[in-house]
């Protein structure tokens, strides 16, 4: 994984004193709130529901045991001993003391780590393929072009005062483990004649007003990536509305204008933009690219698993996914215990993660968009003892991609921008279905629980959507129904009136139970609803 | 009744008007009346607070009892945590927030 | 060079509209949704132009002033309005030579803001060399 150059340390370094300045101003009153608001939110400080939250970014999602350890560390000594993993691969902290946070910077930029724009209306983290590097359908890691972005858009001069904020993902294979179509700019790694390029997805979103980003260029040359992109994010940031904050985002813009006038716009915009100079050479990508060149894997390491422990063999044929290279494997760790937080770990168990990665998995973690943790590059034969490891810890829980891994967002409990509070719900759901058997039964169900329209849950996104609104003062859920990140995106569709917190589980059990009496073989939940439609569930949820 | 809350601006704990300084504890919070806005500039432009500002609330036996759910959960703590609350060997603490 | 913008003795901007009506003006103001691409055809025969921030949100003050740099214009270009110390580095990078902010701005953190930064990632109309290109010369 890439490694700071001294330039890399300084930049970091230099951001580090400027927020501690800009502190020391807010704190000794030279500056209001108002003035300071944008400049904490562009280092990822929030003034949240109980305290200070901050958002630590984990760029692409990727991070080492030293890093891990890190943040196992500022949880204990600055919050309250445990970090949440985010929809975009960071980690939140909720109890953080602005007072402290300078020295939590200080602390982070010494393992190479930051919370640069995580908030604001500026470019943010830039996420990816939780299996990057480890998974056989990918054309090329598309981490290095990740990083290059990453420092494309860190501190860039023109465009930290966007309309709104601005979130790009980058996948190279056509499974799409990033939800890519629904970000403000997706780009996929394709391959054409012989040659890789990068596709341009612009105008993806959630939100308000949920849209899947359309084909702006289906191939744009890779030493030309970073001038293209700037070419989109100007004719944004010149044309992206400033009247209403509701629609600000480049979704907005790219619907009004139509797709076609937009393209016409960057290509105008990319002809002059192309001769400023702007895309580095290929030496640089050549730089980045060798830190991430794969671990040397034996590929002649034992392929056979001893599934002689049935708990053992129930988690690895849920959570262990198929490496490219033989003998080894992918672990997906859940942070989705029933009963549990969706997303949150204990320091403890972030201690732990980053010792089971230096030991078992080449020294790296990634942070999934779906909360959960992977260690990449595992031998077969030492997955009995990961696996025990993480049992002891409460990391085991078998259910990767099943109705329990649900994606919440941290709602009403944590967020001052919620209606209604979601992890109760997901609880409350994890719990009726807490039966494993009944579970696999249904097999891949990606229910998804955002507590306000901000849909930092990815609701419109989940084969099972949930919405909390606040009605006449009371928490109140709405549900979809047929939405996918995936390659297959679609937004979720609304079935009808809301229910109050029991009411939608038991909506759902009536929507699985239809499912299940409808489903021809093989057809997951999310293919059933594409066949027969809303109505068979709208009567089965109504009456 | 109308409640005068904020965030302590250098910790980020919520706070609650007292009429005479900012408590932790919302038992302590006092009805500011039509006097709201104007304690809330002083304070604020004292640093002794920040995002400030006021909410409906009732006097209960228990103490004033803000009129929206979400600043319920501000004064008490996540209702997913009791641990992490103000109250964690209250069992019953929850029950305020719904 | 960075400097506060004297008043006396200048010659005042005109608008957008005015200037394109009328061809003898040599300092003309952009407001935040107005095109800087209007002024190429002009740029040799103004010696100022002043771009507005009315709230240092608004950011498209950023790109009018990159793309007056990149068309060749190398009169004085002025950020005014609702400009911060903190946003003083970033207009200076993108083009910007001299500051009318609307509240005075501390002499001392001007000159901290513009000495924070030792290198930046990327090009953009301050000349400075970009860390890609110092890595690899």
């Amino acid at each position: 994984m890439y490694k700071y150059d001294e330039y890399d340390h300084a930049m970091v370094e230099a951001r580090v004193a400027e927020f501690s300045d800009q502190v020391r101003r807010r704190l000794a009153g030279e500056i209001t709130e108002d003035q300071f608001k944008p400049l904490r939110l562009m280092n990822g400080l929030y003034l949240q529901l109980h305290a200070y939250m901050l958002r630590v970014a984990v760029p692409y999602g990727t991070l080492d045991s030293r890093q891990m350890h890190m943040l196992a560390h500022i949880a204990r000594k600055y919050d309250r001993d445990y970090g949440h993993f985010t929809t975009r691969q960071n980690i939140q902290y909720n109890w953080i003391k602005l007072e402290d946070a300078p020295a939590i910077l200080e602390d982070l930029a010494s393992v190479e780590m930051h919370a640069i724009q995580t908030s604001g209306n500026c470019i943010r983290n830039i996420s990816s393929d939780q299996w990057a590097g480890a998974a056989a359908d990918e054309i090329t890691d598309p981490r290095p072009w990740a990083e290059l972005l990453r420092q494309w858009s860190s501190f860039h001069p023109e465009f930290s005062y966007l309309p709104r904020k601005f979130k790009i993902a980058v996948i190279a294979a056509e499974e799409d483990r990033a939800a890519m179509r629904l970000h403000d700019i997706g780009i996929q790694i394709v391959e054409k004649d012989g040659q890789h390029g990068a596709a341009f997805y612009v105008g993806g979103g959630m939100g308000r007003t949920p849209m899947i980003a359309p084909l702006i260029k289906d191939f744009v040359p890779l030493d030309d990536m970073l001038s293209y992109a700037e070419a989109c994010l100007r004719v944004y940031n010149r044309y992206g509305r400033r009247d209403n904050i509701y629609k600000a985002r480049i979704k907005i813009l790219i619907h009004e204008l139509g797709a076609d006038e937009y393209r016409r716009q960057v290509e105008e915009e990319w002809a002059h933009v192309k001769s400023l100079g702007i895309d580095p050479p290929k030496a640089e990508f050549d730089r980045i690219a060798k830190q991430f060149t794969p671990p040397a894997l034996d590929a002649s390491a034992p392929d056979d698993i001893d599934r002689s422990d049935p708990d053992f063999a129930v988690w690895v044929d849920q959570n262990v996914a198929a490496h490219k290279v033989p003998g080894h494997a992918i672990v997906n760790i859940s942070l989705k215990p029933v009963g549990g937080i969706p997303g949150d770990a204990s320091s403890a168990q972030i201690d732990l993660m980053a010792d089971l990665a230096e030991k078992h998995s080449h020294d790296e973690l990634r942070v999934t968009h779906a909360q959960n943790i992977v260690l990449p590059h595992v031998r077969k034969a030492d997955l009995y003892a990961i696996w025990q490891a993480l049992d002891t810890a409460g990391l085991a829980t078998p259910n990767l991609d099943l109705i329990s891994d649900i994606i919440a967002c941290p709602g009403l409990d944590y967020c001052s921008l919620a209606n209604a509070r979601s992890i109760p719900v997901a609880q409350k759901i994890a719990a009726r279905f807490s039966d494993l058997g009944r579970q696999k039964e249904l097999g891949e169900l990606k229910l998804k629980i955002s507590g306000c329209i901000n849909a930092c849950g990815h609701h419109h996104a989940g084969h099972i959507g949930i919405l909390g609104v606040d009605r006449k003062g009371t928490e109140n859920y709405q549900l979809l129904l047929g939405g996918s990140g995936a390659e297959d995106v679609s937004l979720g569709t609304i079935t009808g009136p809301g229910f109050d917190e029991d009411g939608i589980v038991d909506a759902i059990e009536r929507v699985t139970d239809k499912y299940l009496a409808t489903r021809t073989d093989g057809e997951r939940f999310v293919d059933t609803f594409r066949r027969v439609g809303m109505a068979p569930f709208k009567e089965a949820i109504y009456g | 009744m109308k409640l005068l809350t904020g965030n302590d601006l250098k910790t980020g704990f919520v706070t609650w008007w007292t009429g005479a300084d900012w408590s932790l504890h919302i038992e302590d919070a006092a009805d500011v009346g039509e006097h709201g806005e104007a304690i809330l500039a002083a304070e604020e432009g004292a640093r002794r607070v920040n995002a400030p500002y006021i909410i409906a609330g009732e006097q209960t036996p228990d103490g004033p009892r803000p009129a929206h759910i979400k600043d319920r959960i501000r004064a008490l703590g996540p209702t997913v945590r009791p641990d992490l609350t103000l109250k964690p060997a209250d069992p019953n603490a929850g029950d305020w927030v719904i | 060079m960075v400097e506060h913008l004297q008043a006396d003795g200048e010659e005042p901007c005109v608008t957008l509209d005015a200037f394109l009506e009328q061809s003898n003006a040599t300092a003309v103001r952009l407001e935040s949704d107005e095109d800087a691409r209007a002024l190429i055809p002009f740029l040799d025969r103004l010696k100022l132009i002043e771009v507005a921030f009315p709230k240092f949100r608004d950011g498209r003050g950023y790109s009018s002033a990159r793309i007056l740099r990149e068309a060749g214009f190398t009169g004085e270009l002025r950020a005014q309005g609702d400009v911060l110390v903190d946003q003083i580095a970033y207009m200076k990078r993108c083009g910007f030579d001299s500051f009318a902010p609307e509240k005075d701005l501390n002499p001392a953190d001007v000159e901290a803001a513009l000495a924070r930064w030792p290198e930046h990632y990327q090009g953009a109309a301050d000349g400075a060399v970009p860390i890609w290109k110092l890595r690899h010369g």
